[in-house]
């Protein structure tokens, strides 16, 4: 008898099942890591104040979420991805091919990169330069001619710097912050102590000394990192000799477990990198899938509460997180309100 | 006895057959043996006990603090110049202020409260701002919800119960101190010692946080007020999903296969293939649902529906096999008896096989649930691994609305960047080993009582 009913309301269930096609009320959103808690305290503070219901937000990197955005248009797709890089334009070929055409691209702010070390260990006075001679796989000796890279200490790189063994765990390349590592921190520091000048002097071409420059040695010096802040900071709890890459809102929330390392001689904070003074920063952003606007409920509503000022300005909660808010705020507030997509 | 040692032809080599007293060389290499086989027995489980242990106490010593929780009782004056502005009272007119609006109320209340306590604000040299801060920020949503509700008692004076900051209540935990508070820009030791004063003013208080059963999750700005309830709900759809999908299908399948399908290479083959899929890791169930229910049959993402399915279809080989052994071992003599005395074959096996496997049946299934509710990895790829505050409505549209998953709020709450949301993680632990432990127990007894040795 029982057996009867149990088949009976599975059947019931795999009806209701197969006749799934009410209507998406709430707004769904995925994306980059670092721009998850910055979306998570906007849908919370939406739904608050809002009749609409809470925007469902996932991480997965900001390329997973591109990908799914990409997907093409309908209800069983995401309508806004979150991104801590700028879309590229296979992405935006890959969109367009699935129909995904109009794309309106929301600057939310700036992101410090900061480097820090165990409380408890040495103070770092970082250049670029030094982050380069020591990650970078080779270096050019005298002569031009690469080299395997012989530094086993950051005095080695820097006599300034302490006598500690150079031990690093960086994003993997599956994260944003990666490519802002990269392009910031390793390219920088190659054209800063010469390296790109004699790797092109010796004749090679500047796209081959860019990735030599950005090319990161494999000796177990340095470790990429494919989790979250929480694994960097895990593995710096166990080698208190490690230096770890870090998004200036998770250090500022485990200040009592870390030190900062000031880069170029200035100290991370949302006011030296507004100004532009701490060299490390990139722009988040977050892509919303305009044939959805209007469609589902709330989206127009949630993109324009995320840009507003009471949000996103200097005095909103996401400025207290630790997101640089951006100067030409109302800008990509009058984009949002307008729905301008890319390319327009 | 003589007879086997005559006939034995290894035997009669051996020299001495003294008394069985006397040991041996080879008597004590034998005994010798045995001792180190007994120790190495022994230290395996030493050595498995000593792991549940430690995994056990830094569990419970780092998850036991989220169940309780630090509130601040205050008086908040329901101010009509800042809730009311047109002063109509008109709901639409209150809906306008944002919970920024109410923040306000809250740094008021709290100067008020210190001043009724007899607390100089002045001794500690906080900022009023520095003084609000102490209360969670869901505090204002609180406030709103209230006055959304009651419009009528704006221009009162009413008593609300608030979280404190996750600081401060880490601070009577333990997981804040004096000194980290020096170093930590989210809270400053000035505001830990206006918290010992309010403490002692009898104002903050530390309870049972039934918010952290009850409350949906909650953003990285306000860790106090994070709660398992949208996974609790979540897990529990997909439980009654996967119990009312895989167990009648699981059990016709293992009915048809062990009573009435003809032994031949297909049915082998099907047999060897069940086998197969239990071994099959439950990522791959992931992919498989997120092509064939999200994209293929356009269920909704984040939704319980398609978990219970991923999990069904991972639980179907556990609740196969399982089911086929305890109809095995019900004994033939009983189908035989049935047959003789005129039963059909169905009537044989629904009246007197299937009862008499039924223990078995529902131990195999409840084992099989409480694995399918400690699953993570195939729910990442079906979007279950989301921030969502929304409880779903009742069943069956319920199934439809987003919602979380207990392990998966577990592994969401270890990624986030405030150290309170490692407590919670842990808290989570807790509960989801509760639900497993009273699942295989209930197997366990059912086991005990129902099941018939013959």
């Amino acid at each position: 008898m029982s057996l009867v009913k149990l088949t009976a309301s599975a059947l019931a269930v795999a009806a209701v099942s197969a006749t799934a096609a009410a209507a998406r009320d709430n707004v769904q959103v995925a994306g980059s890591s670092t721009v998850l808690p910055y979306a998570s305290i906007v849908a919370e503070a939406f739904g608050e104040n809002f009749d609409f219901p809470t925007p469902v937000v996932e991480s997965g990197g900001s390329s997973a979420g591109l990908k799914r955005f990409c997907e093409g248009v309908g209800e069983n797709t995401i309508d806004i991805a979150n991104a801590s890089r700028k879309i590229k334009d296979s992405e935006v070929k890959a969109c367009a091919d699935a129909g995904v055409t109009d794309i309106v691209e929301v600057r939310i702010g700036y992101d410090g990169i900061v480097f820090a070390s165990d409380i408890k260990g040495a103070k770092f006075v970082f250049t670029p330069e030094d982050w380069y001679k020591a990650l970078a796989a080779e270096l050019p000796d005298a002569d031009g001619k690469l080299v395997a890279n012989p530094n086993t200490s950051w005095s080695e790189v820097n006599a300034d710097l302490p006598n500690q063994k150079i031990l690093a765990f960086i994003p993997g390349t599956k994260h944003g912050t990666r490519e802002v590592f990269e392009e910031k921190v390793l390219l920088a520091g190659c054209e800063e102590a010469g390296a790109f000048e004699a790797m092109t002097a010796a004749g090679m071409d500047k796209k081959e000394a860019t990735s030599k420059c950005v090319g990161v040695r494999t000796d177990g010096v340095s470790t990429d990192i494919d989790g979250d802040y929480t694994e960097t900071l895990a593995r710096i709890a166990a080698n208190p000799e490690g230096l770890g890459v870090f998004g200036l809102a998770f250090y500022e929330n485990n200040m009592d477990k870390l030190q900062v390392a000031t880069m170029s001689g200035v100290l991370p904070s949302t006011e030296s990198i507004a100004t532009g003074e701490y060299p490390v920063s990139r722009p988040l952003y977050f892509y919303i899938k305009k044939a959805h606007v209007g469609v589902i409920p709330g989206l127009q509503e949630y993109a324009e509460f995320f840009v507003s000022d009471e949000i996103a300005g200097p005095d909103g909660p996401l400025a207290a997180y630790g997101l640089v808010s951006d100067p030409q705020l109302a800008e990509t507030q009058a984009l949002v309100a307008a729905d301008k997509v890319m390319g327009e | 006895m003589t007879d086997a040692t005559a006939n034995s032809p290894a035997l009669p080599d051996r020299k001495h057959s003294g008394s069985l007293m006397e040991h041996t060389a080879r008597t004590r290499r034998r005994n010798n043996a045995e001792k180190r086989f007994r120790a190495y027995g022994l230290a395996a489980i030493g050595i498995g006990l000593a792991a549940l242990i430690v995994l056990l106490v830094s569990i419970l010593s780092q998850g036991l603090p989220a169940f309780s929780q630090t509130f601040v009782t205050m008086k908040v004056y329901l101010d009509p110049a800042k809730l009311d502005k047109s002063g109509t009272r008109d709901i639409e007119q209150i809906k306008k202020v944002s919970t920024f609006g109410y923040a306000p109320l809250i740094r008021a209340a709290m100067q008020e409260t210190m001043t009724a306590n007899g607390i100089d604000p002045e001794k500690f040299g906080l900022s009023e701002k520095a003084a609000e801060e102490m209360i969670s920020k869901e505090g204002a949503a609180q406030l709103r919800n209230f006055v959304i509700a009651h419009p009528d008692q704006i221009g009162q004076t009413v008593e609300f119960k608030f979280l404190a900051d996750s600081r401060i209540d880490g601070y009577f935990k333990g997981r804040v101190s004096m000194a980290s508070a020096k170093l930590d820009s989210n809270v400053s030791p000035a505001q830990l010692q206006l918290a010992d004063a309010l403490k002692k003013a009898g104002v903050l208080k530390v309870g049972f946080n039934w918010g952290f059963i009850t409350n949906p999750d909650a953003s990285e700005n306000r860790p106090e007020a994070a709660g398992i309830g949208v996974a609790i709900i979540g897990s529990l759809y997909m439980m009654i999903i996967v119990l009312c999908l895989a167990l009648p299908i699981g059990v016709a399948a293992s009915i048809y296969l062990e009573e009435f399908a003809p032994q031949n290479w297909f049915t082998d083959l099907i047999e060897v293939n069940i086998s197969n899929l239990a071994a099959v890791p439950s990522i791959v169930f992931g992919i498989l649902g997120l092509a064939i229910f999200i994209n293929w049959a356009g269920l909704p993402q984040s939704a319980p529906i398609v978990g219970g399915l991923v999990l069904t279809l991972m639980t179907l080989p556990t609740i196969i096999i399982s089911t086929r052994a305890s109809l095995k071992s019900v004994p033939p003599s009983i189908r035989d008896a049935a047959l003789g005395v005129g039963a059909s074959k169905m009537q044989s096996v629904f009246h007197h096989v299937l009862p008499l496997a039924m223990p078995g049946i529902l131990t195999g299934t409840i084992i099989g649930l409480a694995q399918a509710l400690g699953e993570t990895a195939p729910l990442m790829l079906i979007g279950m691994v989301a921030f969502v505050r929304e409880f779903p409505a009742a069943p069956p549209e319920g199934f439809f609305d987003p919602a979380s998953a207990l392990p998966v709020q577990v592994y969401n709450w270890t990624q986030r960047a405030d150290p309170a949301f490692t407590e919670r993680a842990s808290g989570a632990i807790i509960v989801l080993l509760i639900f497993l432990l009273s699942m295989n127990f209930l197997a366990i007894i059912l086991r005990r009582r129902f099941e018939r040795r013959w």
